[in-house]
């Protein structure tokens, strides 16, 4: 039932106030006249406390998190369409098809309301692209200074089909490592905006919903043991977690990893080494190795993985090494970054 | 990326690498520093000791800046931080160090500290500008290479009047610490030393002669890049061989003779020599450091506010000094990757991507120790 509010919300000048997150009528129309207008769909429409979602078939999968990168607006996208994004990504790496989403606002007090108009447009158009609704969410804010503008988490439920098992814990000696495409897009573009390095062509984030490409990856070899995406700590804090958990060692060949040029540069400026950095909308794939072919065929034929490659193989190694084989020509280890070299990247 | 993948070419190397091995006399045991962190990094990260026969060794030196500075210096800057309330500006190298008591500068930051990581001196002074009611300092530290941009800041504070910005100098010189290495009694044996890349671009080829001279020890300064270390590694077999100790120049297209004049200038415009200088491993060293002059007096943290340098010993199980002056390897030390890891460092070698401890536990660590240890 919509609240007759004396005057529209201030989508222009207006400002978060503590009033809209109280649980009065300042809350009611912010909820109304942005969020509800923005996300609206069958399940938010009644304004009830949660959403009465109808039976599935199949296990669920959920997974929930929580989104306070700064800047809150990048090339390539925003926290909107990333909080969207992540929690898609981390369902669907499961192997299970993304249904619905759940999101919590944490607002600062002062945040501009027109910026957080364009945030949640932003998250209403990624999840109208996905397919995938929001269907209940939460707003508080907080006094001035006690947050950054916006925080948000998003929650995903989604549906495992029967025979799908995928974990971290499946690589065995012998299977083919394959990444969706270059490494290090979003962390970069992140950081090229934070040391204001300008470049002839921009790096843009990679932020993407990757269930349709992983459904394509999965109906084309449903063999695949393992998928992850390379968010925080990237490429090299995914494999690492992925060698622990199946006690296998992973050598890569770093010739074969794709790399976009201004990535590189940039990197090397700031004395970063691109395995480390994040991508949001970049799968790793591990499978049986006479069906790398056809993962990468399946991978290519996708607008989000033409660039998929063949990187690496799991090998034997109780001592659950990732190493490289370096295009200089020696060997190395690559390890989980130390630390938190690029904070709140996600 | 140009003008850089050119000397990161894998065939290139595997020719020099034969070529070296060919070169190397059979039974005699060659010994080479790098000096620099730098040099330390790339040899890691690129794999080239497994391009090189086993009678080769190198043997990382104390180029590392974060490393030699002693805890009481980190010390310092804590206590400027929490005691004195400043916004503290600094490398991101030097905040996880660990200092006294458990601390370390990203510690002190969960205690109420305001630090900030930045990637130049300037970006200090711009915050400076920015938050004029409060105090900002920076904590410099480096070789020769990091001292320019300082001086830099130092002038543009001083001609601006930037009353709220100053600087805890940490400052080091490169050929002291060479002389300590070789002057050390019962010292670690060397053949030559793989010279500094970036310290040479701005102090020149010069400031080495005397290693060669007076040590008899060959110089080959060398550029970061892998395959500047494989060919100053050749030109050092070469010297060795032919019983010749040279300073010579691998680096040509960015160092000098004489090396950067303005940068020289500048410096010995904001700087002067300190009297005595602790380091981490080389104990106390003469003329090793610099500190701001009297006409930069107001920009001087240690004189600003009352932190007097305490020198602190390393932690007991620590071989960090040891490490430093090359007279122990990483994977020697005890609590190497069991107690002391990047996660968890106790000695600084293990913080910077340019510590030989990290290096090592990082990027090398899968070599057997047969290998290593040939």
């Amino acid at each position: 039932m919509k609240i007759p509010h004396t005057r529209p919300l201030n989508l222009r000048q207006g400002k978060v106030e503590m009033a809209h997150g109280a649980g009065g009528r300042a809350m009611a129309q912010l909820v109304d006249e942005l969020f509800a207008r923005e996300l609206g769909n069958a399940w938010l429409a009644p304004g009830d406390d949660g959403a009465r979602l109808p039976p599935a078939r199949g296990r669920l999968v959920m997974s929930t998190d929580a989104h306070v990168v700064s800047p809150l607006f990048f090339p390539g996208g925003d926290i909107g369409c990333l909080a969207v994004h992540g929690t898609i990504n981390d369902v669907a790496v499961m192997g299970a098809a993304p249904r619905w989403l759940a999101a919590s606002f944490v607002l600062e007090e002062g945040f501009p309301l027109a910026e957080l108009a364009r945030i949640v447009a932003s998250m209403a158009t990624a999840a109208r692209a996905a397919d995938v609704p929001v269907v209940t969410g939460d707003t508080k804010v907080v006094e001035r200074g006690k947050a950054d503008g916006v925080f948000i988490t998003t929650t995903g439920v989604g549906v495992l089909a029967e025979g799908i098992e995928l974990s971290g814990a499946n690589a065995g000696a012998g299977d083919a490592v394959i990444v969706s495409g270059p490494i290090g897009d979003h962390g970069m573009a992140i950081m090229s905006v934070r040391e204001h390095l300008a470049f002839e062509s921009p790096i843009v984030s990679d932020t993407a919903a990757l269930h349709g490409l992983i459904g394509a990856l999965l109906a084309a070899v449903p063999a695949t043991r393992v998928l992850r995406d390379p968010t925080r700590g990237g490429l090299a804090a995914t494999l690492n977690e992925i060698a622990q958990q199946s006690r296998v060692g992973i050598v890569l060949d770093e010739a074969a990893l794709p790399v976009r040029p201004a990535v590189a540069a940039a990197c090397e400026l700031l004395g970063l080494d691109p395995l480390d950095i994040a991508c949001e909308g970049r799968v790793v794939a591990i499978c049986p190795a006479a069906q790398a072919a056809s993962a990468l065929a399946a991978l290519r034929d996708h607008a989000l993985g033409g660039e998929a490659a063949l990187i690496g193989e799991v090998v034997a190694d109780e001592r659950r090494f990732v190493q490289m084989q370096t295009r200089f020509g020696g060997r190395r280890m690559v390890d989980w970054l130390a630390g938190d070299a690029l904070p709140r990247i996600c | 990326m140009k003008y850089v993948d050119e000397f990161r070419d894998g065939a290139l190397a595997r020719g020099i690498a034969a070529s070296i091995a060919r070169q190397l006399r059979p039974g005699r045991e060659y010994r080479l520093m790098e000096f620099c962190g730098g040099h330390t990094h790339a040899i890691s990260r690129y794999g080239i000791a497994d391009l090189l026969p086993p009678q080769l060794h190198l043997i990382h030196g104390p180029g590392c800046p974060v490393c030699v500075l002693p805890v009481g210096r980190i010390d310092q800057a804590i206590r400027l931080a929490l005691e004195h309330e400043v916004i503290l500006c600094s490398y991101g190298d030097a905040l996880r160090v660990p200092a006294s008591d458990g601390m370390s500068l990203l510690r002190a930051r969960g205690r109420g500290a305001e630090l900030r990581m930045v990637y130049s001196p300037l970006d200090a002074l711009q915050l400076a500008r920015a938050r004029p009611g409060r105090e900002v300092v920076f904590l410099a530290l480096g070789f020769e290479t990091t001292t320019p941009p300082t001086a830099v800041a130092l002038r543009q504070a001083r001609a601006e009047g930037i009353a709220n910005f100053s600087v805890l100098c940490n400052h080091v010189l490169t050929p002291p610490a060479m002389r300590a290495i070789l002057e050390a009694p019962g010292g670690v044996a060397l053949d030559g030393f793989i010279g500094p890349a970036h310290v040479s671009t701005v102090i020149g080829s010069a400031p080495y002669v005397p290693f060669a001279r007076e040590f008899g020890k060959p110089v080959v300064i060398a550029g970061f890049e892998p395959l500047d270390v494989l060919r100053a590694i050749q030109m050092l077999v070469a010297q060795i061989d032919a019983g010749r100790a040279e300073v010579e120049n691998e680096f040509t297209r960015a160092v000098g003779l004489e090396g950067n004049r303005k940068a020289q200038a500048l410096v010995a415009e904001v700087f002067a020599l300190r009297e005595a200088f602790e380091w981490r491993g080389l104990g106390t060293l003469l003329h090793s450091a610099l500190r701001l002059r009297p006409e930069f007096a107001a920009f001087d943290a240690e004189r600003r506010f009352a932190v007097p340098y305490r020198g602190v010993p390393d932690h007991k199980a620590c071989e960090c000094a040891a490490v430093l002056r090359g007279d122990r390897r990483p994977q020697d030390c005890r609590i190497f990757g069991t107690a002391c890891t990047p996660d968890h460092p106790v000695g600084a070698c293990m913080v910077s991507s340019e510590g030989a401890c990290a290096a090592h536990y990082s990027y090398g660590r899968f070599r057997a120790p047969s290998r290593s240890s040939a």
